[in-house]
């Protein structure tokens, strides 16, 4: 099934971080021409949203639990530079797996 | 009377001279957030409530950038503690350590840090968005890390940010 891909983009407090790496995760989807949704919300709710929303990966700028049954990437190099095309690699090859 | 106290006007200068710690001297984290807060608070951009609401965020949410090279760290508080925007930067002599985001354990040897005063979370977005292009970039990084008056900071963010902001007047 190549249908839409999940992901689900978890910050600390404040909506700004996870809305940096949903731009940038939107973007490389494009790019690679994986269609996506994308929502966002708080550390403390990924547990709730993954029953709400079912993501297919997860992409975190604060820790989030690791025994999710999810694919779960830290979503920092998006903003530090650092490591960032690597992260893209692995969050693609994680769409694709999907 | 209204309208008058509504009128609103646009600035653009997100950092000022006397936001600016340079060079700067911190034992810790928080010290450097205490000492970025009390500059925020001196130029009335934020409450008396913000530096403790920033202190308690970092410890909860870290925010030091594994960047290249050189560290940065953007200590924040929430919107309700924030009257005006703006962003107070320190250059450390010598790095402190700061959490590192998105780590549970990790830290990052800070040399930059951004205490960022924002009203809207709109607008931390937009400044969010702008700050990481900037941090991306070890050149600039070195600029800021080598800069050696406020006026030269001022001059290097105000090159990289441009976000037109409504002020109340």
């Amino acid at each position: 099934m190549n249908g839409e891909k999940r992901v689900l983009i978890a910050c600390g407090t404040s909506i700004a971080t996870a809305t940096v790496v949903a731009e940038k995760v939107k973007e490389i989807a494009k790019e690679a021409g994986i269609s996506v949704r994308v929502a966002q919300c708080k550390a403390a709710e990924v547990r709730g949203r993954i029953t709400t929303f079912n993501p297919h990966v997860i992409v975190a700028t604060t820790p989030v639990p690791k025994d999710l049954g999810i694919p779960v990437f830290n979503g920092v190099p998006f903003l530090s530079g650092v490591g960032m095309d690597v992260l893209k690699a692995q969050i693609l090859e994680a769409l694709r797996k999907a | 009377m209204e309208a008058t106290r509504k009128q609103t006007e646009v600035r653009r200068a997100w950092v000022r001279e006397d936001l600016v710690i340079v060079p700067m001297r911190a034992e810790s984290a928080t010290d450097a957030i205490a000492q970025l807060g009390a500059r925020l608070q001196a130029g009335g951009f934020v409450k008396d409530s913000w530096i403790q609401a920033a202190i308690e965020r970092e410890k909860a949410f870290a925010t030091g950038l594994p960047t290249p090279e050189i560290g940065v760290a953007i200590p924040h508080a929430d919107v309700e503690h924030v009257l005006q925007q703006a962003i107070a930067v320190g250059v450390l002599e010598e790095p402190v350590e700061f959490g590192e985001m998105g780590s549970p354990d990790g830290t990052v040897p800070v040399r930059i840090v951004c205490a960022l005063a924002v009203a809207r979370s709109e607008l931390l977005v937009k400044l969010l968005q702008q700050l990481v292009e900037m941090f991306q970039s070890p050149e600039v990084l070195k600029q800021i890390a080598e800069a050696r008056s406020p006026a030269s900071i001022v001059r290097i963010f105000d090159h990289h940010i441009q976000i037109e902001q409504e002020v109340e007047g």
